[in-house]
């Protein structure tokens, strides 16, 4: 096989697992609390700006400003299921979606305000491990590793603990587990907290990649919900391998032509996966 | 409603012989184009279609009609139904196999979202023609003004205005039709619609094709009005976003909501553009977001929707 298509291969695989964060994210919450936060990519951007803040302005190591971005944007997550959310949770699902829309003006307002429209960098670069003929990059490596990790906290939480499991009962009888004794109102705060952390854990492998700027919620904010979508709302499984299969169509689309253009070439795919399975590709 | 409407019309229609400033004229123009935008987009929205995604309407009318009008030498007086037309048919593309399949709700609004950004990015991709993300500006012909469609604030004034009346007459018609009443059964229940004889994909495919050419005009003539295109502000999300919360800060339930919420945004916008200018950039667009979190909030119906409710 030609090296550069592998690499490029190699490549989707390792961007899927950066994906795959906020898809596991907005699929928690989605699941358990049925909204959608469409400011999800807008909560990563803080995240970024917390880590380079803690690290180039406070002087933080990066492990510790990485610890301290985690809480910090599900603490966020948080906020907005009290403040935004929770208010609205009997209302149709469009001013759901909507108001957590006006929170992404939101918070590209907060961090303009903040930190300005420049590029912030964070400086930490990996040297490449070169494996046969193809190069993969070591920042992306370890993020991916990182966010395999995240996934599999996670998967574990939500498996082998009881509130884990009372969130995935919420997920799958909204009606009946009030019943059982579950208090929906603390799952989703549990569920939300977990979201935003997710989104913080995604902030700290993107960071390193990525220079941060109010905007770049825009860059990453709508493949994330097309991911998810493909997936099946609230599908976690389903998310996390669309997500690869997402991040291995935009990286050889970038081969094939070039990185525009496979963005195109990604959001037509999803359409035309919509059309085939309008419930997902991995809908039950 | 429609003699509050007609009655608005008439007044409008005389205002730029007033003399009235520049600034003021300019205003005008604009609310009435994004409000075009936002009426079309209610037309659909209120039967429970909700799209993330008429930026791509707008993007693919506005570029079309720029680009026959730069390359080709076509005027916008046959670019802008040109363009119109391509929208509306990108339109039939996008929703016939969704609403043949049933991609409806949240998928229906993510798939509107992905067309959306197919567009955005397509004209950012095509730079050699469209001039990427730095924008076009129309060829100026200083000489042939009214054959390129080129006016000055008195007469685009009258052409907004025209334009915003065909999407209110569309309104007003539609809401006295079968289809208003077939629609709001497809919004209940599609199901229980198609078995009482309602044709489901006739009827929606009617209102959203109908929709997109409202907003794609609306958009293509505010770029024809600027002399200036540009993918962030006619395609993806932040058009689809902004021409959504005009519609729902309005009413999408009256007739004149949308207008409302057009004139209400615009006027947010101005007046928090004026207030911080670029002491505290990002000041706007918080302040902006908080509003509209309130406003979804504590009037879900919109502002036309909470003085109806009170009467």
């Amino acid at each position: 096989m030609d090296p550069f298509l592998l690499e490029a291969i190699v490549n989707g695989i390792l961007l899927g697992g950066v994906f795959a964060l906020p898809v596991l994210g907005l699929n928690l919450v989605f699941g358990v609390v049925d909204v959608v936060w469409l400011c999800y990519a807008e909560l990563v951007m803080v995240g970024m700006y917390c880590v380079w803040f803690l690290y180039t302005q406070a002087g933080f190591p990066l492990a510790l400003a990485f610890l301290v971005c985690l809480p910090v944007v599900g603490l966020l997550g948080l906020l907005l299921h009290q403040v935004v959310v929770r208010p609205l949770l009997n209302s149709p699902p469009i001013t759901q979606v909507l108001a957590t829309g006006g929170v992404i003006f939101v918070l590209q307002g907060s961090a303009m305000l903040a930190f300005g429209t420049d590029f912030r960098s964070l400086g930490v670069e990996m040297p490449p491990i070169e494996v046969e003929d193809i190069f993969i990059s070591g920042t992306k490596l370890v993020a991916f590793v990182a966010a395999l990790l995240g996934a599999g906290a996670l998967w574990t939480f939500l498996k082998f603990t009881y509130v884990g499991t009372a969130i995935r009962a919420i997920a799958r009888d909204r009606e009946v587990m009030p019943l059982m004794g579950v208090d929906p109102k603390r799952i989703y705060m549990v569920a939300s907290a977990i979201g935003g952390g997710l989104a913080g854990l995604a902030a700290c492998l993107l960071v390193v990649q990525l220079d941060v700027h109010p905007y770049i919620g825009l860059s990453f904010g709508p493949i994330t919900f097309m991911i998810c979508v493909m997936g099946g709302l609230g599908n976690m499984l389903g998310g996390f391998l669309a997500a690869f299969l997402m991040g291995v169509i935009v990286s050889t689309g970038g081969f094939w032509w070039n990185t525009e253009m496979s963005y195109v070439v990604a959001f037509a795919c999803f359409i035309v996966v919509m059309f085939a399975r309008p419930r997902g590709l991995f809908a039950r | 409603m429609i003699r509050v409407a007609v009655v608005v019309f008439a007044i409008l229609a005389v205002l730029p012989l007033l003399g009235l400033p520049d600034y003021f004229m300019h205003l005008g123009i604009a609310t009435m184009l994004i409000a075009l935008s936002c009426t079309g987009w209610a037309l659909m929205g209120r039967f429970g279609l909700v799209s993330f995604g008429h930026g791509a309407f707008i993007g693919i009318a506005a570029y079309t009609m720029a680009l026959l009008w730069n390359d080709v030498g076509l005027s916008p007086w046959i670019g802008l139904p040109a363009g119109v037309s391509l929208a509306v048919a990108a339109a039939a593309l996008l929703a016939y196999p969704c609403f043949r399949l049933r991609v409806v709700g949240h998928y229906f609004a993510l798939v509107t979202l992905a067309a959306g950004e197919i567009v955005r990015i397509l004209i950012v991709a095509l730079r050699d023609y469209t001039g990427g993300s730095l924008g076009m500006t129309p060829r100026l012909a200083p000489d042939h003004a009214v054959a390129a469609m080129q006016f000055g604030k008195q007469g685009f004034w009258w052409i907004a205005l025209i334009a915003w009346g065909i999407g209110i007459f569309a309104w007003w018609r539609i809401d006295r039709s079968m289809s208003a009443r077939a629609l709001s059964a497809i919004g209940e229940d599609e199901d229980a619609a198609a078995a009482i004889g309602i044709r489901v994909t006739r009827e929606k495919m009617a209102i959203t094709l109908l929709s997109a050419g409202l907003a794609a005009l609306g958009g293509a003539l505010g770029a024809q009005y600027r002399l200036y295109l540009n993918p962030e502000t006619l395609a993806g999300i932040g058009v689809s976003l902004q021409i959504v919360f005009g519609a729902l800060a309005g009413g999408m339930y009256s007739m004149l909501g949308p207008t409302v919420g057009a004139a209400f945004t615009t006027a947010l916008e101005e007046v928090l553009r004026v207030a911080f200018g670029t002491a505290f950039i990002g000041a706007a667009p918080l302040i902006y977001g908080i509003l509209l979190v309130l406003f979804i909030q504590f009037l879900p119906r919109g502002i036309v929707g909470w003085f109806d409710r009170r009467r």
